[in-house]
């Protein structure tokens, strides 16, 4: 425990910048694989523990691709189509087989579907650990702002991110398809009553899941190594954001995520050898005032 | 006695004879044939799964590099190695039971333990138990071979040690620190036995060759972690002049990948001591220039007309670089080859006292050679040497050789700080 370290930077603007956008960065990616978690967790009830995969397989989709054209942004659109679409048959293929069946069922399929996909990578791309390397585009000094430093591509990150949050929380509250999501996650047998085809709407979930997920690897595939069962530590901090944010709720996913990413970016500071403590310890705190997570609704 | 009943027992004698000779040579030649044919079969336990799948294959192919060599030529009366290479996954308990399992089950002979150290303890502990052969050529961590508490006569290493490294590592470092007034260190390594012991044993040598350093702060990421922002920034915040770290694998590109957006290294000297390994010097693709690094495994280093052979052989058989523990394997493979060629039999002791303070030519040594010390049966002589990063293969063209006497001296002074003499 660093107290004294931690109390001299809340005091310094240069530190609380730094460490703040710090915070953002970490939160941001993990707000698009939590948002996915969340959302399917919410719906259909289902623990996805595969969906790290589905960023894993983004990072790969993004390494593949940028290697042949050349472009990030393709190589971006392209990771988020194509997991989204492997979600989308995963969901018809694989889970839809076991709605309805116990946790632990789903999570066995879910670890069969992880163990297999470490291996296809490992066939297509190989064991060893790969790197994308930075975008010649973002290769730039990074800013400063008073003090703090802030490296182009976290900026671009960061305000890319929250577009996407925003838009994506729009489309949940104000949409005619986000209302049928979320009475889909409340009442499933009255809303298939109404005429709706349910089985879509869990598809269409997972599809949405998958791109948010495809688009997070993506994103990281510039700054983390990308190797098999990369997606572990991420879908784990993942369940973490959701049960702090609350189920379902794309709200929670993203002031979850980033209250990890404030935890750690100031825990290292403050307590070098607790940060990973600190995560569990706010999931529990949450756990015991709100159950139901920060924006989860009580049942 | 007639001398009737003497030619019927002399006949009798020689029917018999005539008989044994007969079933010898039926049934007796074909087994003494086929036991001077029976390969000779060595298990490898090592992990070929999970995010460290590439130690099993590169141990591997550095084995069999040299297997290939002593089966053309002959193998040992005829007798050819066969090398039985198991998963462990990377856990002791696996490598333990195959281990075990490998011997008694596959009669393998002897074992070569390309294990990470949790797996090698547990392999030695085997090694010990059934009295077999075993080389370990992956572990690094010194008190394997270096406690003679642990001990065992036919254990023996054949990869770099920790305490050579760290020695190796302070007295470069001390040096560039002593020219360019670097006073304030950081660290920011691995947060697992590894990571903690590499560290302090650097920071202990460093403040060895020059007491004036300051260590002003720690920084222990977790053993893949994936994100490596909040470790930067906090470096950042403390401002060092020079930074240690002994990150390695993915871990390491991640970490170069993320600092170099950050311009960290533009803002203080690293010490990066696993960077010069063909995986971390092919795999950034921005890898920043003065990095400063041991070498793990080099094709210019030792600057020999052998060692490039060897990595150009190894690149066209294996179709990819070979990395530290390539060599570490090769050579370990090496010792037990010559050592089966001296004692002229697999046999566990006769097999150990061969090897036991043998010298053998060498592509990695510091002058053409390598020896396997007597008194703690553990590899020295092997070159090890600091340079910098440049973003072009060779990737580190200039490489400082680190003066073993140097090693030999801190080394036994060390051993005895440690009751291990």
């Amino acid at each position: 425990m660093d107290l004294p370290a931690l109390g001299n930077c809340v005091t310094s603007l240069s530190c609380i910048i730094t460490q703040s956008t710090s915070g953002l960065i970490i939160g941001m990616l993990l707000f698009l694989v939590a948002a996915g978690v969340s959302l399917i967790f919410g719906v259909l009830k289902v623990v996805n523990f595969a969906h790290g995969s589905f960023y894993m397989l983004g990072a790969y989709l993004t390494l593949t691709v940028y290697g042949v054209t050349g472009s990030f942004l393709l190589a971006v659109v392209a990771a988020a189509i194509g997991v989204g679409l492997f979600g989308l048959l995963f969901e018809r293929l694989i889970i839809s087989r076991v709605y309805g069946s116990q946790v632990l069922m789903q999570l066995l399929v879910c670890y069969g579907v992880i163990l297999i996909l470490d291996d296809l990578v490992k066939i297509i791309w190989g064991a060893e650990f790969r790197s994308l390397g930075m975008p010649d585009v973002f290769l730039k000094p990074p800013f400063l702002f008073g003090g703090g430093v802030v490296p182009v591509y976290y900026l671009f990150l960061i305000v890319l991110t929250l577009i996407i949050a925003v838009l994506l929380g729009l489309a949940i509250t104000k949409t005619r398809l986000g209302k049928i999501v979320r009475a889909v996650a409340v009442n499933p047998g009255m809303v298939s009553a109404l005429g709706i085809n349910t089985g879509l709407v869990y598809a269409g979930v997972f599809l949405l899941g998958g791109m948010l997920a495809g688009l997070a690897g993506a994103l990281a595939a510039p700054v983390r190594s990308i190797v098999s069962g990369m997606g572990l530590s991420v879908v784990v901090e993942s369940f973490i954001v959701t049960v702090i944010g609350g189920m379902g709720s794309v709200a929670g996913a993203l002031v979850g995520s980033l209250l990890i990413g404030l935890v750690r970016s100031f825990g290292t500071i403050g307590f070098p050898l607790f940060t990973e403590g600190l995560m569990f310890l706010l999931m529990a705190v949450v756990l015991v005032l709100k159950p139901s997570g920060l924006f989860g609704r009580e049942t | 006695m007639s001398k009737g009943s003497d030619t019927r027992r002399h006949r009798r004698d020689f029917i018999k004879t005539g008989a044994a000779l007969t079933a010898t040579a039926v049934a007796g030649f074909p087994f003494v044939s086929r036991a001077q044919n029976k390969p000779i079969k060595i298990g490898m336990p090592t992990i070929q799964s999970g995010r460290a799948a590439m130690v099993g294959s590169s141990s591997r192919n550095g084995c069999m590099m040299e297997i290939e060599k002593f089966n053309a030529a002959g193998g040992l009366n005829g007798r050819m190695i066969e090398l039985i290479a198991r998963d462990t996954k990377g856990k002791p308990e696996e490598a333990a039971r195959l281990s075990r399992e490998l011997v008694n089950s596959d009669g393998c002979e002897i074992l070569f333990d390309s294990e990470s150290s949790a797996g090698a303890f547990a392999i030695h502990e085997v090694a010990k138990d059934l009295g077999v052969v075993v080389m370990h050529m992956n572990t690094e961590t010194s008190s394997l071979t270096a406690d003679p508490k642990l001990r065992v006569p036919t254990a023996f290493r054949a990869s770099r040690q920790g305490i050579h490294d760290s020695i190796a590592a302070g007295s470069y470092a001390a040096k560039i620190a002593k020219d360019k007034g670097l006073k304030k260190w950081i660290s920011c390594s691995p947060d697992y036995a590894y990571g903690r012991d590499s560290t302090a044993l650097f920071l202990e040598y460093l403040k060895h060759f020059y007491p004036e350093v300051e260590v002003v702060g720690e920084v222990w990421p977790k053993l893949y972690q994936p994100d490596y922002t909040d470790a930067l920034t906090k470096i950042l915040q403390i401002k060092p002049q020079a930074m240690y770290s002994c990150l390695w694998g993915g871990d390491l590109t991640a970490f170069v990948d993320q600092s170099t957006i950050y311009n960290l290294f533009t803002q203080m000297e690293s010490f990066t001591i696993n960077v010069a390994d063909y995986t971390i010097l092919t795999a950034i693709k921005n890898l920043p220039k003065g990095l400063h690094s041991s070498n793990r495994y080099l094709s210019t280093f030792p600057k020999s007309e052998a060692n490039a052979k060897w990595a150009a052989d190894y690149r066209a058989k294996f179709n990819e670089y070979p990395i530290t523990w390539s060599w570490e394997n090769a050579t370990g493979t090496k010792f037990i080859l010559e050592g089966i060629k001296k004692a002229g039999t697999t046999e566990a002791k006769k097999l150990a006292d061969a090897i036991r303070g043998m010298k053998i030519e060498s592509p990695f040594g510091v002058d053409g050679t390598v020896t396997m010390r007597e008194e703690d049966q553990t590899l020295v002589n092997y070159a090890i040497g600091w340079g910098q990063t440049i973003p072009k293969d060779p990737f580190m063209p200039d490489v400082t050789a680190v003066d073993w006497k140097v090693i030999y001296e801190l080394e036994t002074a060390w051993k005895k700080k440690n009751n291990y003499t």
